[in-house]
């Protein structure tokens, strides 16, 4: 086999170097996403908070476009990276000073959460164990921009209109909400 | 790749969130921790999608983002309505409806 026909058969989203590859980005993806959740839900300042909450939407952003899921993760960094976070900010700025950088108080609420939170791991991470086993992820071509796009105009341009229909009704009772009257 | 390193990093993220929405009592920051939770969700939904080879998980999760984006704006609102009328965002002093 001449070189020319190895580089035609060459398939990359089949080759080992490149399943090494994905499995390097997941785990610095996922311990960037776990660590700064982690941070985000016991910080005291609510300024980092949102910050890392940057951290983790960019590394779910990054996840996205590991499985192939490219617009998704584009419409990730714009919507909630570019709007939704300096949503938050905004939030926390004209509320700020209301309950503090401190949040002391009792104990209680903090251990009961982390049990239920530590319980839910256990539950459905053994579920998962056991149901899907070894599953291997098919490389397949990532999905384009057409086939969403001709997905969501066809099959689902019902919930596309309920949608509009969801953001015109939020944001009018937004305003309605928060006026000074 | 497996697909149980994605679902468990969903979960993960996902419990986190919860043990957020539980714990803290700024409501800013429940809000963040709901964001956490709806994350999580489309780390499994994308992950599903990739897995079966069916673009629906991957529509699903776009309107997520867009509910998502809503449900912030409305939250948003409603937290600014009770700073203004109570100097106050802890949500474990809300209770004018308490029977």
């Amino acid at each position: 086999m001449n070189l020319l026909a190895q580089v035609n058969d060459f398939n990359p989203l089949l080759s080992g170097e490149v399943v090494v590859a994905q499995n390097i980005a997941f785990t610095i993806l996922a311990a960037i996403m776990l660590v700064s959740a982690l941070r985000l839900v016991t910080t005291r300042n609510v300024v980092h908070a949102a910050l890392y909450l940057v951290l983790v939407l960019a590394g779910a952003a990054g996840i996205f476009i590991l499985l192939g899921a490219e617009f998704v993760g584009v419409t990730q960094i714009m919507v909630y990276i570019g709007a939704i976070v300096v949503l938050f900010l905004f939030g926390i700025m004209l509320t700020r000073g209301a309950l503090g950088t401190e949040e002391e108080g009792n104990k209680e609420p903090r251990l009961m959460a982390s049990l239920v939170a530590g319980l839910l791991v256990v539950v459905m991470g053994g579920a998962l164990i056991d149901t899907f086993g070894d599953a291997e992820l098919l490389r397949s071509a990532p999905s384009t921009t057409a086939e969403i796009s001709d997905s969501i105009f066809s099959q689902y341009i019902v919930p596309f209109e309920a949608t509009s229909v969801l953001l015109l009704a939020a944001l009018i009772g937004a305003i309605v909400v928060a006026r000074k009257d | 790749m497996f697909l149980n390193q994605f679902l468990l990093l969903s979960v993960a993220l996902f419990a986190i969130g919860v043990y957020g929405v539980l714990a803290r009592r700024n409501g800013v920051m429940v809000l963040m921790s709901i964001e956490l939770i709806l994350n999580a969700v489309n780390i499994n939904l994308v992950s599903f999608a990739a897995f079966t080879e069916n673009i629906a998980g991957e529509v699903f999760a776009l309107f997520v983002v867009a509910v998502a984006a809503a449900e912030v704006g409305v939250g948003l609102a409603m937290i600014l309505l009770l700073y203004r009328n109570r100097r106050n965002i802890d949500l474990t002093e809300i209770d004018l409806m308490k029977g």
